[in-house]
């Protein structure tokens, strides 16, 4: 810049630029601003000398705090955990009885197996534990293996037909369409209508029953009413979990299907399948 | 050149002839000034009259408040803390006095700050900026650290000549002294305001044994910083550049508002020669320009400028003015409240209605009192239209929150329903739903409430962790002072007789002691919306 330029209005020195008449003034700039300035070129010098700040072949300068945000996560984990008052460790040590009788730990137990549920189950059993056809619903009394608390634990850690646990349960029916006549399981599938509702043909019941009792009542009972220690499903009350109506029921007897739960003791945590077991218990069949 | 002056930021219209002829000539170009002013160092001095001594009064009430509520005790039983004033952030419950306040009732507090908002409009329209002058914390502490300042450096002229003396030890220990008064009532203001959150004695113990919890320092500091900046270091600057109460209530103030007025239709032409003019035959007004007004002025302003926006109406130059009139033995109320009402048709009277400058003898009688004519404030202008309705409208807000408080509910009942599963299907064919009760026992005494499923006479209730004996009767234990939530199961039998889509039913909580009770409507959902 060769010569001075002073606005005449303000009595200014501009910068000597010029766009289209327009000059910019050389005002200093505020003292607020610039000592604010320099505090922070300062408060920047300082903070990168006392915080990781620049960036190395490897990692960056540690600082001399020795600052981490992993550190800080594993603290504030830490901090979590003490937060929860060791009742973790209640539960691991307690058995199902102790927990559920003792509101605190029922009560942390329940929570933490509803979240677990949500992550693991819901994908079959649903967001309500309400099932589906296939998928038990969770909140019913009706259940195939057992409704308290030791037998829950027992099929959620070991899962059902899941042949990877040697210790899982396993049920099979036969499939009857080898060993029956079509008419005959069309009579035992009225006869097994008949016992909650109405057949379409009250006939085709009468006879059904012989063939209940010769093929179906060593698992089912006599009564129908089933057998939990083999898994075979109570077929005198209102819940049916496969099937929907007599020629579901037929085709079931036929070729039947077989549902699989996984064993989740090798994915989730003896606790966590405790909290798991604790909070489908609370849901409001457990036994 | 005062930024604040008349000249500048009088509303137009609004200032009414207010000034006295020196002003900036009307057609000229003004002076091209900076819009930076530097803050110049006001030194308000010491004056004693009658409203000093009002200032002194509502002074000490309103810091004996602020300072001793805390420490006012009110036994609420075993269930609840005896401070009589306590917001308890934690607990989320607020107390006052008799008064208990959940969270989902803080409309009381909103009504109250409405309320206070409103009753702020009757103020202002009625008596002008009485708040700012005589209550407003900025004022009160501003008017402490005032006297402490005086008590240390003397008065005004003291004060100007410590200013202007070099740096010696008398004045260093001066300076800090002062300070560290400054800073220790800052200190014991921030101090006062945590005990308003916590148990009082509990905490000041904790506060001073570096055991209370690290809000409570921080608060401490953060008051204490404000109280010594603003109030010690600001003071006149958070009224004008900082707060914008004294823009907005130009909205409220009208003609017949009280503001702090100099009477130039009495005091002008201002003279400090006043026997030599009247020897002369010259006009002469009783304002004997002895700048005692401006002296006394915490806000650094010669009122006789007009009304002005830095005017914060501590009606200190009244008394200043009132002593000096009594001296002369002259009529006070040159310097007064009064309304623009008032002032303009006595201006008007003097001026002969605008036509020529102030006259004295035309206010003026032979004997030197003032004519007939001249107007003196009338209570009743109090009275009128906007200040009625404002007061109304206060008074309606008012009367539904004592309404509100004695009709509300002690004990309070929320239902949710579940959504999912909406119904369960039992093997015996019944049909279970599930709620989720939230039940609020709102006084600080424990409660047996009997919960009843009313409307629905065959179903059967189970209250898990309570009851598991199926029933439509539950008693429910309730902590005192707390919400509880309940895990319902109410089942209705396959066999029963058909309803109904959703049938709706009652969930109803009773005290039976008190014979208060609160019910919610709930429904019942069905397989397939019927059975």
């Amino acid at each position: 810049m060769s010569e001075k330029h002073v606005d005449e209005i303000s009595g200014v020195e501009t910068t000597g630029h010029e766009w289209d008449g327009i000059r910019e003034l050389n005002n200093p700039l505020p003292r607020w601003w610039l000592w604010s300035f320099y505090a922070c070129i300062v408060w920047a010098i300082g903070y990168s000398v006392l915080y990781p700040a620049w960036p190395m072949l490897t990692e960056a300068t540690p600082g001399l705090l020795g600052y981490s945000s992993r550190a800080d996560l594993a603290t504030e984990l830490e901090g979590a955990k003490v937060a929860q008052g060791g009742i973790l460790e209640k539960i691991s040590k307690s058995s199902l009885q102790e927990i559920v009788a003792d509101p605190q730990m029922n009560q942390f137990a329940i929570a933490g197996g509803a979240s677990a549920f949500k992550v693991n189950c819901v994908t079959c059993h649903g967001f309500g534990a309400e099932g589906s056809k296939g998928y038990p619903n969770l909140n019913d009394d009706d259940w195939i293996w057992g409704g308290d608390l030791d037998t829950l634990q027992q099929t959620i850690a070991h899962g059902i037909r899941d042949a990877v646990d040697p210790d899982t349960r396993i049920a099979d029916m036969p499939a009857f369409g080898e060993m029956l006549e079509p008419q005959e399981i069309r009579q035992v599938a009225a006869y097994v209508v008949s016992l909650t509702g109405t057949p379409k043909d009250a006939a085709m019941a009468e006879p059904g029953k012989q063939v209940f009792a010769e093929n179906c009542s060593s698992c089912h009972g006599e009564d129908a009413k089933g057998n939990r220690e083999l898994g075979a499903p109570n077929l005198a009350d209102a819940i049916w979990l496969k099937v929907r109506g007599e020629a579901e029921i037929a085709e079931q007897v036929r070729a039947p299907k077989h549902g699989v739960m996984p064993a989740w003791q090798a994915r989730l945590s003896s606790d966590t399948v405790k909290q798991l077991t604790v909070y489908v218990h609370s849901l409001g069949g457990g036994e | 050149m005062n930024l604040y002056t008349a000249n500048h930021l009088q509303p137009a219209g609004g200032a009414g002839g207010t000034g006295n002829g020196s002003g900036t000539g009307s057609g000229a170009v003004p002076p091209v000034e900076p819009l930076y002013e530097k803050r110049r160092k006001i030194f308000p001095k010491s004056v004693k009259g009658r409203f000093r001594r009002f200032k002194w009064l509502f002074m000490v009430v309103a810091l004996a408040i602020y300072y001793l509520t805390p420490w006012i005790r009110w036994d609420r039983g075993p269930h609840a803390p005896d401070q009589a004033v306590l917001i308890d952030l934690s607990a989320r419950r607020f107390y006052f006095f008799f008064i208990e306040i959940w969270p989902q009732e803080f409309f009381f507090v909103a009504g109250l700050l409405v309320m206070a908002g409103l009753g702020l409009f009757l103020l202002t329209s009625a008596v002008g900026r009485a708040w700012c002058g005589y209550a407003c914390p900025q004022t009160v502490w501003v008017d402490l650290f005032l006297a402490v300042e005086r008590f240390i450096e003397g008065d005004r002229n003291a004060q100007i000549k410590l200013n202007a003396a070099p740096w010696t030890f008398a004045k260093i220990c001066k300076r800090a002294s002062k300070h560290a008064i400054w800073l220790a009532i800052a200190v014991l203001t921030g101090g006062a305001w945590i005990f308003y959150f916590a148990d009082a004695p509990g905490l000041a113990f904790d506060f001073v044994t570096g055991q209370a919890a690290m809000v409570a320092y921080w608060t401490v500091a953060t008051l204490t910083a404000t109280t010594y900046i603003l109030g010690g270091l600001l003071r006149e600057q958070v009224c004008i550049y900082m707060c914008p109460w004294p823009r907005i209530q130009g909205a409220m103030l009208d003609e017949h508002s009280l503001v702090v007025t100099y009477n130039d239709w009495r005091g002008e032409p201002r003279s400090r020669h006043a026997k030599k003019m009247v020897a002369a035959g010259q006009p002469v007004g009783d304002c004997v320009d002895c700048d005692a007004c401006v002296a006394v002025c915490p806000m650094g302003i010669d009122i006789r400028d007009g009304q002005q926006m830095a005017c914060i109406t501590c009606a200190l130059c009244i008394d200043a003015c009132d002593n000096v009139m009594d001296k002369l033995g002259k009529p006070r109320g040159l310097i007064a409240y009064a309304t623009l009402d008032e002032y303009e048709s006595n201006m008007g009277l003097a001026t002969n209605g605008r036509q020529t400058a102030i006259e004295p003898a035309r206010v003026r009688n032979a004997d030197g009192s003032f004519v007939d004519r001249i107007r003196q404030f009338r209570w009743q202008v109090i009275f009128r239209a906007r200040t009625l309705v404002y007061f109304g409208i206060w008074a309606l807000i008012g009367l539904g929150l004592v309404y509100a408080l004695l009709a509300r509910d002690r004990l309070q009942l929320n239902v949710v329903h579940d959504r999912n599963p909406q119904f369960v299907l039992e093997s015996d064919g019944s049909i279970r739903n599930g709620y989720t009760i939230r039940l609020l026992n709102m006084v600080p005494e424990p409660r047996t409430i009997m919960l009843t499923l009313d409307g629905l006479p065959q179903a059967t209730m189970k209250v898990v962790g309570i009851s598991d004996v199926p029933g439509q009767v539950v008693a429910i234990q309730a902590e005192p002072d707390k919400a509880m939530a309940l895990r319902v199961f109410v089942t209705l039998p396959a066999d029963g007789e058909k309803l109904q889509q959703t049938p709706e039913f009652r969930f109803v909580a009773e005290d039976r002691s008190s014979h208060e009770s609160d019910a919610y409507k709930a429904t019942f959902n069905l397989p397939g919306g019927k059975r």
